[in-house]
């Protein structure tokens, strides 16, 4: 392996705060989100710590009712919000969109730089809102209660979440005009990676579906603020009319978390299987009939908000539908590994992890898309097992994995593998023992949102808050080894895994300018018959 | 039989167990799939692991396959989708002869008021083995009225009424939990649902202290409100009259028919102007932050019980003398329409 002391990549091209704050470059604005949303990772989940330690007893005893409230509250805000939604598109896409079709950068890199300066904006907003006192609405906003029955934070968060959807916005903009305009030459659709496809697909939700969110937002504040009667039924409007426009938005914001995640897995597999992809044409496709169907099932939220039967059928319908797709998917990659040469390095076990937990997750969902099963679990921990099963025990897998398959091209230095499968490993047992109680807690009737709850449900929640600490540990490891690789870590070859994709054709890390010689594209992705793969390194 | 499964909560209602029945059939279909994956991909881990003596086989895929793998899960599903709604239609559409208890969610308790007066506060009292139909409304934000024993759940919403039912067949008592997050004392807002033997219910009924039925509440208050100068069966009436006219299909002034449900009747109250009878002018004044809640079931009751075949008082009779039995003998004539 050659040394690299010398050679000029994007991290050492310069220095200083300046160089950081405005760069053009889509390599340094993706390290701008990763270290941005990792912050808002931990400032929500240390919330979550918090709310699963009051829970440990069935007395309200640790934190106040309206503590707990907020807690909650503000765990679902930072999370969905400020990390879920931009956490792969923004990090791992920002970094490697270009770089996988062969361009030197986004097609708008200003705008790029414009997208995180909104990001943090709104994001310091939503912050100023929880040390300013918090805020108690839950993520959801429901009316009437968010506006005309409560005294906290609620104008500032909402603001914040609005201004931080304009990011959403721009990166997904950003993202399409790119993979139209500048792909290589010999780079056609579906010889694309699937992880482009995936933000393809996820790009048009966020451009169509973040509008309506905002609106929702604006129209919450007119009514705090000037009383103009759209919800609140004393001034003449309809409370049910916000859920169907909050999850007009955010049921389809589910699948902006998890499709990135699918596109992650769908590199790292064939990857470590040394095969190419198995139903290439039926895993992107899959991905725009989710972001299709997507937009379709939002009512599936509402199914005892008196909804009438038949317009509950058909969302009940589309919401089966839109289950298909993504068991194509996991179908696909399972039947990737036959008869592959599977090697067990970490991304490869984060993928196995995100392949059985979202399998869980997504087959749960049959319980809520069925109408007389979902009446009894709506808003209990049912629903909040399920959905955690998808947005960590998935979409954050999904991540962690992709960060450290690609932590070698970022950085150009290798993790420390023991520690990385070990925590990988202690992830996926706390995710577990956190969350498949949940399941039981719900069927047995334990509503969500409770900060007191009935003695019997006391067993499982001990369980879950065993997990969560567990878990707490596991997301700790990697954010202290990979801190330390930065410095100390085994320096990585351009191509380590030995993986296909034009990422993996230039240095570890890039130069500025991604590539020396733009690069032209002769064969399908995943052409792992005539890769030959490195010596295991690190 | 399900009962003996751990972690199920009880079963006390007809729909429980239709609810576990198909529960119970989704599980199975989970827990084979998802061992399916987990056993190919453990499976596939070991017996295709790295080695040097084999290199991966290159597959491109497989049309037969992936045909496959849409179809019969879309199957599977479709069984789920028609056995799911067949038991939320069965939720949703209440028998005819239910037995009626008016519900109010407001922050942070539950009131419930039986036909014949009686009130209670978080408890609900029931006879076993009776359908039992609630009328929900809420004083204030969104509630969830949710009896996990029962697997019955609906939203109490602000504006407008909603309904759960269920046939409880097991006497005993359980949760009552306010399932859609509503503030504050959100976990606090839960009560008891009591079931008992019809007998025992019926004294429960006759113990409590109580001012009159719900109906005849409502004819204090359709009294006071002056609602009787405009609603009435003579010559002089210049609002409908009400007789019968509950369950009755309505002909509006721009031509609509609408079925008059509890919801029409408090609208008209609140909102009068939004839909007028045919032959009427909209001159009737909004009682909009006049009428409680609870006055509202009691209005919506009091109409309710001027059943066909019977009309409406139409002078100010002392509303003392009037007592449930008199509410079901004709006072007057009904006007032919």
């Amino acid at each position: 392996m050659t040394e690299r002391h010398e050679h000029v990549n994007y991290l050492n091209a310069n220095y200083g705060i300046r160089s950081w704050l405005l760069t053009t470059d889509h390599k340094r604005i993706a390290i701008l989100y990763l270290v941005s949303i990792t912050l808002f990772f931990f400032i929500g989940g240390a919330m979550a710590v918090l709310f699963r330690l009051e829970l440990l007893t069935p007395q309200s005893d640790l934190v106040t009712l309206d503590t707990y409230n907020k807690l909650f509250t503000m765990h679902g805000i930072m999370m969905v919000f400020f990390f879920l939604i931009p956490s792969i598109p923004a990090v791992l896409g920002n970094f490697l969109v270009p770089m996988m079709i062969g361009a030197k950068d986004l097609a708008f890199p200003k705008i790029n730089l414009l997208s995180w300066y909104i990001f943090i904006a709104g994001g310091a907003l939503t912050l100023y809102a929880v040390i300013a006192g918090g805020v108690d609405t839950g993520w959801t906003f429901y009316t009437p209660l968010s506006t005309g029955f409560l005294n906290t934070h609620v104008i500032t968060a909402a603001v914040g979440i609005f201004i931080s959807g304009f990011s959403s916005i721009l990166t997904g903009l950003n993202f399409i005009v790119t993979i139209h305009r500048m792909r290589a030459p010999g780079l056609t659709w579906f010889r694309m990676p699937l992880f482009v496809w995936a933000h393809y697909a996820t790009s048009i939700i966020q451009i169509l579906g973040t509008p309506v969110i905002a609106i929702t937002l604006l129209l919450v504040g007119a009514e705090r603020l000037f009383h103009v009667g759209v919800f609140d039924p004393n001034l003449g409007g309809d409370p049910v009319l916000f859920q169907h426009m909050f999850w007009f938005y955010s049921h389809p914001a589910v699948y902006i978390m998890i499709l990135p995640g699918m596109g992650v897995i769908s590199e790292i597999v064939p990857c470590f299987s040394r095969k190419r992809i198995f139903g290439y044409s039926f895993i992107a496709f899959s991905s725009i009939a989710i972001a299709v169907f997507g937009f379709l099932v939002w009512g599936h939220h509402m199914f005892t908000a008196g909804m009438s039967v038949y317009a509950a059928m058909v969302f009940s319908i589309l919401s089966f539908l839109v289950a298909i797709p993504s068991a194509v998917k996991v179908f696909n990659w399972t039947a990737t590994m036959y008869k592959g040469s599977i090697s067990y390095r970490t991304p490869m076990l984060y993928a196995f992890g995100f392949i059985g937990l979202f399998t869980i997750g997504g087959l749960t969902g049959l319980f809520l898309a069925s109408l007389g099963v979902d009446v009894h679990v709506h808003d209990t921990y049912f629903i909040i097992a399920h959905f955690h099963y998808i947005m960590v025990g998935g979409m954050v897998m999904a991540y962690l994995g992709g960060i450290h398959f690609w932590w070698p091209k970022i950085t150009g230095r290798m993790y420390p593998e023991g520690w990385a499968k070990l925590s990988a490993l202690i992830i996926f047992v706390g995710f577990n023992l956190t969350f498949f109680p949940q399941f039981i807690l719900g069927y047995m009737g334990m509503p969500r949102r409770y900060g007191a709850y009935a003695p019997e449900f006391q067993v499982l929640n001990v369980m879950s808050t065993a997990g969560a600490s567990i878990l707490g540990i596991g997301y700790l490891l990697p954010m202290i080894y990979l801190t330390w690789s930065m410095r100390y870590g085994q320096r990585a070859g351009d191509n380590p895994f030995g993986a296909t994709g034009l990422e993996w054709q230039t240095a570890s890390p890039p130069p500025t300018h991604n590539f020396e010689h733009p690069p032209i594209v002769h064969s399908e992705a995943y052409d792992y018959e005539h890769v030959e793969e490195m010596p295991v390194v690190g | 039989m399900l009962q003996s499964i751990p972690f199920l909560p009880p079963e006390a209602s007809t729909h429980a167990t239709q609810v576990d029945l198909l529960f119970l059939f989704i599980s199975s279909v989970v827990v084979f799939f998802s061992s399916l994956i987990a056993i190919l991909v453990i499976v596939f881990a070991i017996r295709y692991r790295r080695s040097t003596h084999r290199k991966a086989t290159q597959i491109e895929g497989s049309l037969a396959l992936e045909i496959g793998w849409t179809v019969i899960p879309l199957g599977i599903t479709m069984i789920i989708f028609v056995w799911g709604t067949v038991l939320f239609f069965g939720l949703n559409r209440p028998p005819a002869q239910s037995m009626e208890i008016y519900g109010v969610g407001k922050q942070w308790m539950w009131k419930f008021e039986h036909m014949d007066g009686q009130r209670e506060i978080n408890e609900l009292h029931v006879p076993v083995g009776r359908d039992v139909k609630i009328i929900l409304a809420s004083q204030d934000v969104i509630h969830s009225f949710f009896v996990p024993a029962f697997r019955v759940k609906s939203d109490v919403i602000p504006g407008r009424y909603t309904y759960a039912w269920f046939r409880a067949t097991k006497t005993g008592r359980y949760h009552l939990f306010c399932s859609q997050y509503c503030g504050t004392m959100h976990s606090g807002m839960v009560g008891e649902v009591i079931v008992m033997e019809p007998a025992d219910y019926e004294q429960w009924l006759a113990g409590g202290p109580t001012e009159g039925s719900l109906a005849q509440n409502g004819e204090k208050l359709f009294q006071q409100l002056a609602c009787n100068t405009c609603h009435r069966s003579d010559a002089a009436a210049r609002g409908p009259n009400l007789a019968a006219v509950f369950g009755s299909t309505v002909t509006l002034n721009d031509g609509r028919k609408v079925t008059a449900d509890e919801n029409y009747i408090r609208e008209s109250i609140l909102n009068p102007q939004a839909k007028v009878v045919q032959g009427f002018q909209p001159i009737m004044p909004t009682f909009q932050g006049q009428v409680s809640e609870e006055g509202l079931l009691q209005l919506v009751e009091y109409v309710k019980s001027l059943k066909s075949q019977q009309a409406m008082p139409n002078d100010n009779r002392n509303p003392a003398t009037v007592s449930p039995s008199e509410a079901t003998t004709p006072k007057a004539k009904v006007p032919s329409k």
